[in-house]
Order: structure tokens, then C-alpha cells, then sequence
């Protein structure tokens, strides 16, 4: 029994290789762009404007939002990030309807690769928004005390990530593969719609623990607001 | 649960890829139309706003304009209401003026008429009752009615007051002619001896006396001199019987100018002493 697509390997050579999990992902990225570019190839500035048009403003106002609200100030910038890693993550879970398709993010080096992006991308935004210093700062607050604690839960909450997705993803995949060998009616179209739900939950879950590592990171060299004098 | 690191590499470059990819295809342009958009809206908004706010400038300045007509049409219509209530007056007052003036001409034309008529009426009844009575006493008049008016005229000179007797006598001294006494009918000349007897005894004096006859008397005699007269004749009773009667209408022509007519008594004398 496979536990993982990188096992499914159509080429390889030496310690390159091209198996299921890159080639699923690449057909992703392709459906996902040339959707994307046949969509804004005629972007309408005007009041009218096309449902396809429509469903795209729809998604991106609503990842910027859902930005906006963990916290984040300049939703715009992290939104290529954020937005790009819901989206891959959903279309790979959706598209488990599509026979033979095996979910890249059943992958284990799948979701690590996506975590270590997250891992990368959250020291260099928190740098970005306060600039070396302040970012390594934040290890040692409250107290230099809590660095090896601080380094600790930044390396756990990033394999916490990678393999919540993966578990979630593999055990679904896993689970419709068990029962269709049980029963091959019926069931695991019941299982195959319950893990559509649990694909778009997962993705807006990893999206969302990423925004709000990364707001923690912006944010937690702030100058502590003073606090008004009705609230005090 | 192996990991295969190559798998790793990939997929991590393949998600860096997909994201610059995404944010060249799918975030860049939709952000950029959808912030076009907003502008435009915005502009709209803020042009429909500025449009708003004009309209409504426009409102209160129509309003104001509207409210300013009012008044002056007010202050107009109570004006002309007042003009034309005066003029109205005015006319009514002209013509009540007018129509007095009418009225009053037209009782005062109403009332000369019926005086004239009344007048006309009066003097043409008298013309002809006086008319009817000369004839009677002229066709009844003979030569001893003659005769006994000119006794009775003789008795009169006899009987005369003492103040017209003063009078006369006193005319009859400065007269340069003679006394005339004239008479209807030719008077013998008995009569003319008796009435020169009478005047003679009369004033203790020679009077000189001249007779004439005078058709108009109808009947009766008259002594005249130096302006004085004594005499005694019918046409003297009708005459003062006309007065009367002529005052009489004159009277009975009043009362349309709201005076209470007033009786008028005839004169009830036997004879008419008469001096002019």
C-alpha cells in the first residue's frame, strides 16, 4: 500500500527523479495560471464585468480580508503569499474528484516544502516590516530566558504545520482508498465530498497559522501601545 | 514516513514559482482593476456628491426665490385689493354724488314744473273765472248800476278815515292838474255834480275835476292825483279776489317742497278801499 505519491516515480535519474507529487503539482500550477491569465486577459475596469471576473474579485477580496483580519496591516503585500498557498492547497484538495489524481499535499515532502516556505517567509517578512534587529529581538522577549523556548516553538509550529496537512490530506486520500476496497459503492463518494470539506478546511487552517505567524512576527516588536485613559 | 528531500526542493521551488506566477496573472491585475474601479466609483460618488451639494444650493436658492414671489405677489395683491377698494369707494362716491345731484335736479326740475303747472293752471282757472265774472257784471252793468256806484263812491269820499283823508287832501293841494276820476261808462252829469259836491265838502275846497271814461273798470270809479288813488269798482274786487286766489295756489305749490301748506284767508270786505 502507497502512503504517498513520491512513491508513483515516472523518471529518474540519479537523485533527480519526477514522480506523481511534482507532476500532479505541475499540472496544478499550470490549470491554476493559465486559468488565472484566461481570466484577466480581459479584465473589465468598468461597473459591468464578467462572471468569471467576478468570482476572482470575489476570492482575492476575500483572501485580503481574511488577511486583513488576523491582523495584518498591508494586506496587499502578504496577499501573492498567503493567497497563492490557499489557493494551491484548496485546488489540490478539490481536484481529488478527478479519477487518478493523487493530492500532492498527501505528500509529505509536499507539505514540509510548503512549511519551510512559511518557515522562510515569516523571519523575512517580520525583518522586512523591523529590520534585522528588531526581528532577532523578538527571540529574547520577554527575557533572554525564553530564546531556546522561542527557537523551539518556531522549528515545532513549523513541522506542527507540515505534518497537520500532510496527516489530514494522506488519511483522506488514505481512508476513500481503504473503503473503496471494502465497499466500492456509494460509501466512499460520501467519504470523497467529506474530504472536499476537510481539503478547503485545511487550506484556509495552513493559510491562516501562516498569516498569523507572520503577523506575530510583524507585530511583535511594536512599541507596546499606551493605553487610553478610559481604558486604563 | 520517509521524506524525500529532492521531492522537498521541488515542490518548494515549484510553490515559489507558482507564487510569482499568481501574483503576475491573477493578484497584479485584478487588484489593479478592481483599485480602478474603486477610483472610478469614488470619483462618481464624489462628482454625484458635488452634484448633490449644487443641486441643493440651487434647491434653497429656488426656495428662497419662490418664498421672495410670494411676498411681493402678496404685497402686490393686498396693494391693488387696497387701490382698488379705494377706488371703488371713490367711484361709489361719485356716483352717489352724481346721483344726487341728478336726483335733486330732477325734483327741483319736477318741482318747477308742477309749480309751473300749478301756476299755469291757477292763472288760467282765474283768467277764465275772472273772465266768465267780467262778462257776467259787464252784460249786468246798466247806467243805474252806474248811478249806485256812484253814489256809493260819494258816500265813500264822505266816509273816508281821517288819515287817508289827510293824504289826499294833501295830494289834491299839490297837484298841478285836475283831479281824474275815471268810470266804465260815461257818467251823467247829476253824478258828476255829486261827486264834485262830495269832493268839495270832502276837503272844504274847490277841486278841480276831470272825468274819463275807462272801459277796463268794468264797473265802479276811482279818483286819481298826484300819484294818490281812491277807488270803489268791481275789477278792484276781482282784483283782490285774484291775490287771494293766486296765493292760495302759490301755497298749494309748496307743500312737494315738504312745507305744510298754509290756509289763506280771503279778505272778507264789502268794498275795496284801495290806495296805491
Amino acid at each position: 500500500m502507497r502512503l504517498s505519491p513520491d512513491e508513483i516515480i515516472f523518471w529518474q535519474y540519479g537523485f533527480f527523479k519526477l514522480n506523481a507529487t511534482i507532476a500532479f503539482t505541475w499540472g496544478l500550477m499550470l490549470a491554476l495560471v493559465v486559468g488565472s491569465k484566461l481570466i484577466t486577459r480581459k479584465l473589465s475596469e468598468n461597473l459591468s464585468r464578467s462572471r468569471w471576473q467576478n468570482l476572482l474579485e470575489i476570492v482575492v477580496t476575500s483572501i485580503e480580508k481574511q488577511i486583513e483580519e488576523v491582523g495584518l496591516r498591508h494586506p496587499e503585500k502578504y496577499l501573492s503569499f498567503l493567497g497563492t498557498l490557499f489557493l494551491f492547497v484548496a485546488t489540490a484538495s478539490l481536484c481529488i474528484v478527478i479519477p487518478g489524481y493523487e493530492p500532492p499535499t498527501a505528500s509529505l515532502s509536499t507539505t514540509v516544502a510548503l512549511a519551510l516556505c512559511v518557515f522562510v517567509a515569516v523571519p523575512l517578512f517580520g525583518i522586512e516590516e523591523q529590520g534585522v534587529g528588531g526581528y532577532l529581538k523578538s527571540y529574547v522577549e520577554p527575557t533572554f530566558i525564553m530564546l531556546p523556548f522561542n527557537i523551539i516553538s518556531e522549528i515545532s509550529r513549523t513541522l506542527a504545520l507540515a505534518v497537520r496537512l500532510f496527516g489530514n490530506m494522506m488519511s483522506g486520500a488514505m481512508i476513500i482508498g481503504i473503503l473503496l476496497t471494502i465497499t466500492p459503492f456509494i460509501f466512499p463518494v460520501v467519504m470523497t465530498m467529506l474530504g472536499l470539506l476537510t481539503g478547503i478546511v485545511q487550506a484556509y487552517i495552513f493559510s491562516i497559522l501562516a498569516a498569523v505567524y507572520i503577523a506575530a512576527a510583524t507585530r511583535a516588536r511594536k512599541p507596546k501601545t499606551k493605553l487610553a485613559p478610559n481604558e486604563a | 514516513m520517509p521524506i524525500d528531500w529532492f521531492t522537498v526542493g521541488a515542490q518548494a521551488l515549484n510553490f515559489v514559482i507558482l507564487v510569482w506566477l499568481m501574483k503576475r496573472f491573477l493578484y497584479k491585475p485584478i487588484l489593479v482593476a478592481i483599485d480602478a474601479r474603486e477610483k472610478r466609483i469614488a470619483a462618481e460618488l464624489a462628482d454625484a456628491d458635488a452634484k448633490k451639494a449644487e443641486a441643493q444650493k440651487e434647491r434653497a436658492e429656488f426656495q428662497h426665490k419662490n418664498a421672495e414671489f410670494d411676498q411681493q405677489r402678496a404685497t402686490l395683491l393686498s396693494q391693488a385689493i387696497d387701490e382698488a377698494k379705494a377706488e371703488g369707494q371713490r367711484l361709489q362716491g361719485e356716483a352717489r354724488e352724481v346721483a344726487e345731484a341728478l336726483s335733486a335736479k330732477r325734483k327741483e326740475t319736477l318741482r318747477r314744473e308742477a309749480h309751473d303747472l300749478s301756476l299755469a293752471l291757477g292763472r288760467h282757472t282765474r283768467e277764465e273765472v275772472f273772465a266768465i265774472v267780467r262778462k257776467a257784471l259787464t252784460d249786468l252793468a246798466t247806467t243805474s248800476l252806474e248811478e249806485r256806484m256812484s253814489d256809493v263812491f260819494t258816500r265813500r269820499l264822505r266816509e273816508m278815515n281821517s288819515q287817508t283823508k289827510a293824504r289826499l287832501g294833501a295830494a289834491l293841494k299839490t297837484a298841478s292838474d285836475a283831479a281824474l276820476v275815471r268810470s266804465a261808462f260815461e257818467l251823467p252829469s247829476e253824478q258828476r255834480a255829486a261827486i264834485r259836491t262830495a269832493l268839495n265838502e270832502a276837503f272844504s275846497a274847490d277841486v278841480q275835476v276831470r272825468f274819463e271814461t275807462a272801459s277796463n273798470l268794468i264797473g265802479g270809479i276811482e279818483l286819481a292825483t298826484n300819484g294818490q288813488k281812491v277807488a270803489w269798482s268791481i275789477d278792484d274786487y276781482l282784483g283782490s279776489l285774484e291775490k287771494s286766489v293766486a296765493a292760495l295756489v302759490g301755497a298749494g305749490a309748496r307743500p312737494e317742497q315738504g312745507v305744510k301748506p298754509e290756509p289763506v284767508s280771503v279778505p272778507k270786505r264789502g268794498a275795496n278801499e284801495h290806495i296805491a
